[in-house]
């Protein structure tokens, strides 16, 4: 039912496009990209800086390796940081290849109804496939927007090509997003446990980013475009002098609104786990703890009265009742 | 604000990569027309409508190949009912003489590199 509330909303994005680009190309071919990004860049800004304004009481790296020590003791570096160094490895890792999702368990009954954890390494492997996939197939795009055309792009695209199988070459990353996200998407629609925890917001991004692949494959191998003319929009974009030249097709039309709709969605959903992923003070502090004080930014200044200065202040009474006192002797 | 010193920083990193193409294309004055093209002389017609071949003909030379090769099927007629052999030398550089003022042009500027011309031959007459 979930899953089907994100198709519907997908699915008439997709009619929005097909009809309002039959009638007015100009406002999406130029309007709702710019107002997009524009929403996009902005709405990033906005959500960084409001989580900048959080404090951090203490100092919570959750770690899992022995951190540093006695000289004897071996620290594991990566999993328990205590420099700015190590915690940049140790984000790398994070960011890179999806450290802490690799050690992913899932619960299962035995036949004889005992509970065990098994390591779950097919959700990291689909992640995985799925961001890189998405990176490098965002990457290519770079030549509708550049002239000329970086040869680091071109050789991406070359190896992304390298089967040369088909016309036009069939491209690694198309067969491996589609794979992941399919997998993504069955994990949420088979798996009773995930699928319970399933909101409306976890699929529609998968469905919409579905839809923006398919587009895209549909674009490359069945209702072919003009790809000159796709350049001569995305390079009049980026100048500033926008210019729609004929020969868009729908399915770009369609295409193009799907990216608008994805872009300028980020900053308000859990996507947003982009930036989010580098503000985590569970990754991105170091474990020091006991060797650097952190001081919480939080502290409202609280009137302190100690033992010393109480001592002092009651002297002569203590003194005069035989008290002993630590002060003085 | 807390930690501006790494946050903001970050985060003008990333706003300036992600337009980057923007500020690139406008202080390079880049722009934004497709490259011109060296067309036939003493023809005007491709062998299917000029914007089908636009978007196209990548499929068309497949089917051509396959026919050709596989199914020694070498006459193409078109949807005008003119007859063409299946070539892409003798037929595609047969009117599209100077394959690098033609083909290699706009496929530098698209990012294409077909490789078909690590066997077929472009003819002598253009510039090379
Ligand atoms: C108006 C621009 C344009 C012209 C002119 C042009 N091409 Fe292309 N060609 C393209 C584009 C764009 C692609 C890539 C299509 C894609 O990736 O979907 C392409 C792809 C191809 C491919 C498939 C390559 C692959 O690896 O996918 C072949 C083969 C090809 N062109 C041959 C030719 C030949 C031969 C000529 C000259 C007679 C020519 N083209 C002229 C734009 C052009
Ligand atoms: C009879 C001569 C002739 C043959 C054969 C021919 N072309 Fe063309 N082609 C032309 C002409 C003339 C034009 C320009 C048409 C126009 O001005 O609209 C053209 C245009 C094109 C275009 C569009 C260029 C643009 O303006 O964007 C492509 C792509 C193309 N040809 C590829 C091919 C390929 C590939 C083949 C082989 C399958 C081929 N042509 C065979 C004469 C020919
Ligand atoms: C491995 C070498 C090789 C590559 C690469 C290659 N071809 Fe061919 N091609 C051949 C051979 C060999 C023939 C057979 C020649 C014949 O029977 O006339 C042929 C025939 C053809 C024919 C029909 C005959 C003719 O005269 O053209 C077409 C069309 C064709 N190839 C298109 C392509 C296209 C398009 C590409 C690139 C996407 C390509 N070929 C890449 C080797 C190659
Ligand atoms: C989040 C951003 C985007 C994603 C994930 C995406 C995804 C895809 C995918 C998977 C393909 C299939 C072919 C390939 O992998 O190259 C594709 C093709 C295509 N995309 Fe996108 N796209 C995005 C943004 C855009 C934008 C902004 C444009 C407008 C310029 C665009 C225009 C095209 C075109 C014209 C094709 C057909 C390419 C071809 O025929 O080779 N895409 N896209």
């Amino acid at each position: 039912m979930r899953a089907v509330q994100a198709l519907t909303v997908v699915l008439l994005l997709i009619a929005i496009a097909w009809g309002g680009a039959a009638l007015i190309p100009a406002v999406f071919a130029v309007a709702v990209p710019y107002l997009a990004l524009a929403v996009f860049l902005l709405g990033i800004t906005l959500h960084i800086l409001a989580w900048a304004r959080v404090p951090v009481p203490f100092k919570i790296p959750s770690v899992c390796g022995q951190q540093r020590s006695l000289p004897w003791i071996r620290q594991q570096r990566l999993e328990s940081p205590f420099t700015s160094w190590q915690v940049a490895g140790r984000m790398a890792l994070e960011i890179l290849l999806f450290r802490s999702l690799f050690r992913n368990t899932r619960s299962v009954l035995t036949p004889k109804q005992r509970l065990v954890y098994q390591p779950d390494k097919v959700l990291w492997l689909g992640a995985l496939a799925f961001h890189w996939s998405l990176l490098v197939i965002v990457l290519r795009h770079l030549r509708f927007f550049l002239q000329p055309i970086p040869r680091s792009i071109q050789l991406l695209s070359a190896l992304d090509g390298v089967f040369q199988l088909l016309v036009p070459t069939l491209l690694i990353t198309d067969v491996l997003i589609l794979g992941a996200l399919l997998y993504l998407l069955g994990r949420r629609l088979f798996n009773p446990l995930v699928r319970y925890v399933s909101l409306p917001a976890d699929f529609f991004p998968l469905l919409l980013i579905l839809g923006i692949a398919i587009t895209g494959i549909l674009m490359r191998y069945v209702d072919k475009v003009d790809l000159t003319a796709v350049k001569e929009l995305a390079l009049s974009l980026t100048v500033f002098h926008p210019t729609v030249p004929h020969g868009l097709s729908p399915l770009f039309f369609i295409h193009l609104f799907l990216v608008s709709s994805l872009i300028a969605y980020i900053p308000f959903s859990k996507l947003m786990h982009v930036g989010g992923v580098f503000l985590s003070p569970t990754r991105n502090l170091p474990n020091n703890n006991r060797a650097r004080r952190h001081i919480n930014p939080w502290n409202h200044p609280v009137p302190v009265h100690t033992y010393a200065e109480w001592e002092e202040e009651f002297h002569d009474k203590l003194k005069a009742a035989g008290i002993p006192m630590e002060g003085d002797d | 604000m807390y930690d501006a010193g790494k946050i903001v920083p970050g985060l003008v990193l990333f706003l300036a990569v992600v337009t980057f193409p923007f500020w690139l294309n406008v202080a390079n004055g880049t722009s934004s027309a497709a490259p011109k093209l060296e067309l036939p002389k003493g023809y005007t017609r491709c062998v299917e409508a000029t914007p089908v071949m636009r978007a196209t003909h990548m499929e068309l030379l497949n089917r051509w190949r396959d026919l050709a090769v596989r199914h020694a099927n070498r006459v193409f007629t078109n949807s005008n009912g003119q007859r063409y052999v299946r070539s892409l030398t003798g037929t595609c550089l047969g009117c599209h003489r100077d394959k690098k003022q033609f083909c290699d042009r706009c496929h530098g500027y698209m990012g294409v590199t077909p490789y078909c011309w690590n066997c077929h031959v472009a003819p002598k007459g253009g510039a090379q």
